[in-house]
């Protein structure tokens, strides 16, 4: 019996769903596509049999041309919503990190290459199309687009995994569907701590070329200009001289440029709750315009600020110490 | 199916309750005219509603309007189970229905009760009027339930609903072909299946088997159809064209009946010419009677003719029935009727009608034989100025002595009740025989049509050897009304009719004439086809024996066949509808593989120009031009239509140029 349900399953697995993420153009070869009767069409079943009954108790031949019209509607309403969905381009678009705790949105590129429109496409992770249900509309030959959350629960990539494409229309008395696997993934951040740890303290002889003691409030010199240096440092009236760029600099700064360490962090603390530490102090020194480096068990990222070195921090955070199971290298992900 | 039933939208709201009313309509007719304006008034209310935007009101409000309006319903019916009962309780829970749909699965459920309403509106007529009026319906409850399951309320309302239609009408005139097999090809059973409501055939006009005063007269204004006759030969003379029906014996002073009479094994008749042969259409009446014209001779199958010759169907014909029959309108019966025959046909009621006795018994005196009797009754309804009208005056206990003495003024019926009683008197054996008289001849579809305003009351006499004779006293009177009909009976005057069918404008008749060719034909083909009709089908086409089998067998493979032609012209994927782009990179992609690079599954646009350009140097500048083409089609959606045009005919020359 055990093999039996296996082999069942196999066969399911092979024949309905695909078995790992689909990479390019999925077309929903008319193989993949499926369709059963919906709840409303075997109500509309038995509203059929009744009328048919109806037609024959009370002899009535018009009672007969109406039921069969309607039946033989019926039918075609299954070929028409079967064509509805099948031969759909579905390719997976583009998807925007996320903090863990939030929802992901996966967007799938519907091209319709028909000479007919589609009407009320839905997309939903339930097979049957749940209460995640999105839907849209595909002019003929022409693309829409269609999103679902998926909750990021953890940090790390997250695949959408078996997502259901699926329609009604035109009836309601049918449901088509088909199961996508796209090859998307989207980078969850951990979740940030709650706010209100300060930001640790700098550190000695540690930055790059730092100087000892640096802090914001006593005016100790000028240095040249770095790429990076927060704007409201720049000596403009030296600049306005024509003297060049130079940026202030104060006893006092050393809070400006700051290492953000996993060692720093007391050990009995857990690794994700280390992590979430970190995740809040990157957003906390990006929010203050500090220069900042993020030092992870094997990895460092340099001191730096500005959108590109936050995002590249979070990225490290979020993969840390993850196994890589996909081994696509993708550097724009 | 799981989905959280999402809200109605304001126009589907409106094409549902349009569609509702639609279908409702023709019910007005019939339905209590509180009901009619109760269901008028739930729609406008609910459409009110969904314009307002406001909430529907309270369940329990509804409810106590249900069991109001269903008690209501039981007072006027006396049942909620009968037809009309049963229409009047379906269009209520519509109309309440309404004002509790919400959801998009209330829709749908609306929907499918407006199909079941259409249905109701074939018990009262299936006309092509009205089959024509419903298929209207059938699509807009259609379009209605695509609207359902549009999930986008539109930009544009009016494009969305052209759109609605347009699916709809498509969908039904696609299903047109399925339908027709499964009309032909479907087994028909005998119905009913149950037993009927007792007012499944309420308000069926025709002839009953008893007459009173009014009894006729009454189906005088009717036009309704009571059969069609289609002849092979000749049309017979009209004042052949008696079509026989119930045979009245017995008399109790004011209201004649048939009695239930034995059937004869064998038809006794005495043939005097070629019989006539003709098929009868019949409309059902209810009744087990059939018509057939004085004499039947062959008798159709399933049924069998009475000792007064009247020809009985099995089953009382709820339905258009359909049958071949001849008749011998020169003939002789009941030469040898028996004794107790003889002597009900004598029986008259004791203490009505003194004087019309007395002539009787003076006739008796003075002539020798029945012959000679009926004569001289015959002369003295001549020659006494009786008037023939349909508006005779009311006659009270001795009706017959009123009528011949006093009023002087009837209808057949007073004509042919009188004959008889006097004939009695005189000891004549004598009958009322009821049925219609003559018909209109539809040269265009070359039948009868005989209405209930033919109907008719003739006698019988029973003389020696001659048997049982027809006299038709109404004709003494009115030698016109055996001739032309009513209406040449009649000062047009007296006809209140004004119907098309009366008129003697020739092109209104002309007119009329067509449209009942049409009918008739409607009722033969469509209507008509039944049990008998596809076994009858099914012989002709050559098939024998076990139809049932036959017919699963032909259903089957039909429906297959249609639906695989349906699905082919519905699911056809034409080549040339591929996106242009996409086939013009294909066939670069080709080409490149022919010499020996071919694209890896995965492998970008961009990767595979730059691995052209690293092994084949000499391709790298084509390369670099399509695929900059290409990637600008596929993945800039912004760009110009006919700057897109302009990118594909230059993507394609470069393609086309490559070496292949």
């Amino acid at each position: 019996m055990n093999t039996v349900a296996a082999l069942k399953h196999r066969f399911f697995d092979w024949f309905i769903q695909p078995r790992a993420p689909e990479t390019g153009v999925i077309v929903l070869v008319q193989r993949r596509v499926y369709i059963l009767p919906t709840r409303l069409g075997l109500v509309f079943a038995a509203v059929m049999l009744m009328m048919l009954l109806g037609a024959i108790n009370y002899l009535l031949s018009l009672g007969f041309v109406l039921t069969f019209l309607l039946v033989a509607m019926a039918f075609n309403g299954m070929l028409f919503t079967f064509r509805n969905l099948a031969r759909l381009h579905v390719s997976g678009g583009r998807t925007q990190p996320v903090f863990a705790g939030h929802t992901a949105q996966f967007t799938l590129h519907l091209s319709n290459l028909a000479e007919q429109a589609r009407y009320a496409v839905g997309l939903s992770r339930e097979r049957r199309g749940g209460d995640d249900s999105a839907f849209t509309d595909i002019p003929a030959k022409s693309t829409a687009q269609i999103s679902i959350g998926v909750p990021a629960v953890r940090r790390g990539k997250l695949r959408p995994g078996r997502l259901t494409l699926f329609t009604r229309y035109p009836l309601g008395l049918y449901n088509a569907w088909s199961v996508v696997q796209p090859d998307m993934q989207c980078l969850v951040y951990p979740r940030p701590a709650p706010p209100g740890v300060p930001l640790p303290a700098a550190e000695a002889a540690q930055g790059l070329g730092a100087s000892h003691g640096l802090g914001q409030e006593d005016f100790a010199g000028l240095r040249p200009y770095h790429l990076g240096d927060p704007p409201r440092h720049i000596a403009w009236k030296a600049a306005a001289r024509g003297q060049g760029l130079y940026t202030k600099q104060f006893t006092g700064q050393a809070a400006s440029e700051i290492w953000l360490a996993w060692d720093q962090l007391p050990p009995r603390m857990d690794s994700e709750e280390k992590l979430s530490r970190l995740t809040r102090w990157v957003l906390d020194a990006d929010a203050q315009h500090l220069n900042y480096g993020l030092r992870l068990p094997g990895k460092v990222v340099p001191m730096a600020s500005g959108d590109a070195h936050r995002e590249r921090c979070l990225e490290v955070l979020a993969l840390h110490d993850l196994p890589d199971l996909d081994n696509e290298a993708d550097g724009d992900a | 199916m799981l989905n959280p039933a999402p809200a109605i939208s304001l126009g589907n709201t409106l094409s549902l309750i349009l569609a509702f009313a639609l279908v409702a309509a023709p019910h007005t007719e019939h339905l209590p005219l509180w009901l009619s304006a109760l269901a008028g008034a739930m729609c406008l209310w609910r459409a009110y509603l969904a314009r307002m935007r406001l909430a529907l009101p309270a369940r329990w409000l509804l409810m106590l309007v249900v069991i109001a309006s269903a008690a209501a319903i039981y007072l006027q019916y006396r049942t909620l189970f009968g037809r009309d009962a049963g229409v009047a309780l379906l269009v209520l829970m519509i109309s309440l229905k309404l004002m509790e749909t919400r959801t998009q699965r209330d829709g749908m459920v609306l929907a499918f009760i407006s199909y079941f309403l259409v249905l109701t509106n074939f018990f009262y007529t299936q006309s092509i009027l009205t089959a024509l009026y419903l298929l209207g319906c059938v699509w807009l409850i259609t379009a209605a339930m695509i609207g359902l399951q549009h999930t986008h309320e539109p930009a544009r309302y009016r494009a969305q609903w052209r759109l609605q239609l347009r699916t709809s009408a498509v969908m039904l005139a696609q299903s047109v072909p399925l339908m027709v097999v499964f009309f032909f090809l479907f087994p028909r059973v005998q119905g009913p299946l149950w037993g009927m409501p007792s007012d499944a055939f309420a308000g069926v006009t025709g002839l009953s088997d008893n007459m009173s005063p009014g009894t006729i007269n009454k189906l005088v204004f009717s036009e309704e159809v009571a059969l069609r006759a289609e002849f092979s030969g000749k049309v017979p003379p009209p004042n052949k064209l008696y079509w026989r029906g119930p045979v009245l014996l017995d008399f109790d002073g004011k209201t004649w009946t048939a009695p239930p009479r034995p059937f004869l094994n064998r038809i006794d008749l005495q043939r005097r010419a070629d019989p006539a042969y003709y098929r009868v259409t019949i409309e059902p009446h209810n009744r087990r009677w059939l018509f057939a014209l004085d004499i039947p001779g062959l008798l159709p199958p399933r049924t069998s003719i009475t000792a007064d010759h009247l020809l009985m169907s099995q089953t009382p014909v709820t339905s258009r029935m359909r049958y071949d029959i001849s008749s011998y309108l020169d003939y002789g019966i009941g030469a040898d009727s028996n004794e107790l025959t003889l002597r009900r046909a004598l029986q008259l009621p004791r203490g009505f009608n003194p004087q019309t006795l007395e002539l009787g018994q003076q006739l008796r005196a003075q002539h020798a034989d029945n012959d000679a009797i009926v004569t001289a009754a015959l002369a003295l309804l001549r020659e006494q100025k009786f008037t023939y009208t349909v508006e005779p005056p009311l006659l009270g206990r001795h009706s017959v002595d009123e009528f011949l003495f006093n009023t002087r003024a009837g209808f057949c019926e007073h004509f042919s009740s009188a004959f008889v009683v006097l004939m009695r008197a005189a000891g004549v054996p004598a009958r009322v025989v009821t049925g219609y008289l003559g018909g209109e001849y539809n040269a265009l579809g070359n039948y009868l049509i005989v209405r209930q305003s033919d109907a008719h009351a003739w006698t019988e006499v029973w003389m020696e050897k001659r048997g049982w004779v027809r006299v038709d006293p109404t004709n003494a009177i009115s030698p016109a009304r055996a001739d032309g009909g009513l209406a040449a009976a009649l000062p047009e005057s007296a006809l209140l009719s004004r119907s098309v069918f009366s008129s003697r404008n020739p092109l209104l008749h002309r007119w009329a004439m067509t449209w009942d060719s049409l009918a008739n034909s409607w009722n033969q083909t469509v209507l008509g086809y039944n049990l008998e009709t596809q076994r009858a089908l099914l012989y002709r086409a050559g098939f024998d024996g076990d139809t049932l089998r036959t017919l699963a067998a032909m259903l089957i493979g039909a429906t297959i066949l249609v639906t695989l032609l349906l699905a082919l012209a519905t699911l056809r994927q034409r080549r040339r509808s591929r996106e242009p782009v996409l086939a013009a990179y294909q066939t670069f992609c080709e080409k490149m593989a022919k010499v020996g690079i071919a694209r890896g599954d995965a492998e970008g646009p961009q990767d595979f120009a730059t691995r052209i350009a690293v092994t084949r140097p000499e391709l790298a500048h084509a390369t670099d031009a399509i695929t900059r083409l290409y990637v600008s089609l596929r993945y800039q959606e912004e760009e110009e239509n006919n700057n897109k045009n302009k990118y594909l005919q230059q993507l394609q020359q470069h393609i086309k140029a490559l070496p292949a």
